[in-house]
C-alpha cells in the first residue's frame, strides 16, 4: 500500500518528465486510485475492484465516502480526474495534450492533499459542506 | 400568486431583503460595498433585514444544529413576517447555505421544528414556517433579476478579455439536497460544475478559463486549526487557476475569498511557493464593467492586489 507522501513525491519527480499520452493518462489515474485505496484501507475495509461509469475511481470514491458526507468535498475532483483521463485519449497538438496532463497531475494532487489532510484530521470537510454535526453520533 | 417562471422570478428579484452576514461587515466588506454598488448600477433594490443575527456559522451548527436551524429561521421569519418579503438574498455562501439548510430542515424535520417553535416562543418571537420566503444567492439575483442580456445592455469599460477562473467553493453546491431547485435543467444551476459565475463574468466581457477545481476543498474552516493543509489545497487551487491561463480567480463567497488571499501570502512565507493569480469577487468585476471606479467596489480593500491586473488589460 503506498502511503500518500508517497504518492505525492512520486507526482513531484515523474510528472515534470513524463510525455502527455495515454501511458501518462493511466499513470496519474493508477495514482489517484492509489489515493483512494489508502483512505479505504484506513477505514478498515478492502479496496474494491469494481468500476462505476467505467472507472475504478468513481466506485472507489463511493466507497470511501459511505457515512460519511464530508467526502463528498472530492467527489467532483475525482470526476474531473476522470474526464482528463477522456481528455487526454482525443487528439490534441503536443501544447494543448500537455497542458490537459499537467492540470490533471494538479487534479489528482488535490486529491491527495484532500484525502491525506483527512487521514490527520478526520474531520477536515465536516465543518463546511458536509454540514456534519460534531455530535451526532451522541444524539 | 408567484408562478416560478423565469418572468415572475425576474420581477421578484428587483426588490429582495438582503441578509449581508457577519463577515461582510468584516473581512469581506469589499463584498458588501460591491455587491451594494453592483444593486444600484442594475437597478436593483436591496432592503437590509433589520436587527439580523449570526445564521449560526460553522461554529453553532458543529455544536449544536438546531440551534443554527433557530439562528438562520430568525433571519428568515424577520423578512417573512416584518418585512414582508417573498426573497432573501444571501451573498455569503456560509449564510446562503445555513439558511438553505434551515429550510430544508424545517421543511422535512419535525424536531427541528419543535426546537425553532420553542426556541421563537422563549424569544416571544413568530416562528418561521417553511415556505414562507424564498432564500437565494447574490448570483441567482443578478443571474435571474436582469440576466446577461440585461447585463451586456448596461456594460460600459467590459472586462476586455480579462481571464477568469471561478471559483465557487464548496458550500454553494454541497450537500445536494438543501438546494433542490439545482439539477433542473437548462437555465438551473448545477451542484457538479456550476455557472452561473461564468455566465454572468462573460457577459461582462470576460473570458472564463476551464477551471476544474472550481467547486474543490480549500480546508474551509480547517484554516486556523491546521493551517499547512490549508495552504497546500489552496496552493494547488491558485496553481490550477494559473496553468489554466487565468489572470484573475472571482469569488463569491468572503470565506473563500478570505482563505485564498491568506494562504497565497502564507504559501510564499512559509513553503516559498509564489503565485501572481488575483483574487476579486464576481461583484466587484460586474461593478467595473458596468462603469464603476475600483474604488467604489472595494478594490483596494482586497488583500489581492487585482488592480495591476486590471489596469493591465486596461480594464480600470
Amino acid at each position: 500500500m503506498k502511503r500518500i507522501d508517497a504518492i505525492e513525491r512520486e507526482l513531484d519527480d515523474a510528472l515534470p518528465a513524463m510525455g502527455a499520452g495515454a501511458a501518462a493518462a493511466r499513470w496519474l489515474l493508477r495514482l489517484a486510485e492509489q489515493v483512494l485505496e489508502a483512505w479505504v484501507v484506513a477505514r478498515g475495509d478492502v479496496p474494491t475492484e469494481e468500476e462505476r461509469e467505467g472507472f475504478r475511481l468513481l466506485a472507489l470514491h463511493r466507497q470511501g465516502a459511505r457515512d460519511l458526507p464530508s467526502f463528498n468535498a472530492c467527489r467532483e475532483t475525482c470526476r474531473e480526474i476522470c474526464y482528463h483521463y477522456n481528455l487526454l485519449a482525443l487528439p490534441a497538438s503536443q501544447g494543448e495534450a500537455a497542458k490537459r496532463l499537467g492540470m490533471m497531475g494538479l487534479l489528482v494532487r488535490h486529491l491527495a492533499l484532500f484525502v491525506g489532510g483527512k487521514l490527520e484530521v478526520e474531520k477536515l470537510g465536516d465543518f463546511c459542506c458536509a454540514s456534519s454535526p460534531m455530535r451526532k453520533r451522541d444524539e | 400568486m408567484a408562478d416560478g417562471s423565469p418572468k415572475d422570478t425576474h420581477a421578484k428579484y428587483q426588490k429582495v431583503a438582503y441578509y449581508p452576514g457577519c463577515a461582510l461587515e468584516g473581512t469581506g466588506h469589499a463584498y458588501n460595498r460591491s455587491t451594494k454598488a453592483v444593486g444600484k448600477a442594475l437597478g436593483l433594490e436591496l432592503e437590509e433585514v433589520p436587527n439580523w443575527n449570526c445564521c449560526g456559522a460553522m461554529e453553532v451548527k458543529n455544536i449544536d444544529p438546531k440551534v443554527q436551524t433557530y439562528l438562520s429561521s430568525r433571519v428568515l421569519a424577520i423578512a417573512a413576517h416584518e418585512m414582508k418579503a417573498d426573497v432573501v438574498m444571501a451573498p455569503c455562501n456560509g449564510c446562503y447555505h445555513n439558511l438553505k439548510k434551515a429550510e430544508h430542515d424545517l421543511a422535512h424535520d419535525p424536531s427541528s421544528r419543535e426546537v425553532v417553535e420553542k426556541i421563537a416562543a422563549k424569544a416571544g418571537d413568530k416562528p418561521y414556517r417553511a415556505g414562507d420566503v424564498e432564500t437565494i444567492h447574490a448570483l441567482d439575483w443578478i443571474k435571474h433579476g436582469i440576466g446577461e442580456a440585461g447585463l451586456r445592455a448596461r456594460v460600459k469599460n467590459g472586462l476586455k478579455g480579462l481571464k477568469v477562473a471561478n471559483y465557487y467553493g464548496c458550500m454553494y453546491t454541497r450537500p445536494r439536497h438543501i438546494f433542490p431547485e439545482k439539477d433542473r435543467g437548462p437555465g438551473s444551476e448545477s451542484t457538479s460544475k456550476p455557472h452561473f459565475m461564468d455566465d454572468l463574468l462573460e457577459a461582462a466581457g470576460a473570458e472564463n478559463v476551464e477551471f476544474p477545481l472550481k467547486t474543490a476543498c480549500c480546508g474551509g474552516a480547517h484554516t486556523l486549526s491546521d493551517s499547512d493543509t490549508s495552504t497546500k489545497l489552496v496552493l494547488n487551487i491558485l496553481r490550477a487557476a494559473e496553468a489554466a491561463g487565468a489572470e484573475v480567480i472571482a469569488t463569491e463567497c468572503p470565506t473563500c475569498h478570505s482563505g485564498l488571499e491568506m494562504h497565497q501570502v502564507r504559501a510564499e512565507k512559509v513553503l516559498g511557493q509564489k503565485t501572481k493569480v488575483k483574487m476579486l469577487y464576481f461583484t466587484q468585476l460586474l461593478g467595473i464593467a458596468l462603469g464603476l471606479s475600483p474604488r467604489a467596489v472595494g478594490v483596494h480593500e482586497n488583500v489581492s492586489d487585482g488592480i495591476e491586473a486590471l489596469r493591465a488589460r486596461n480594464v480600470a
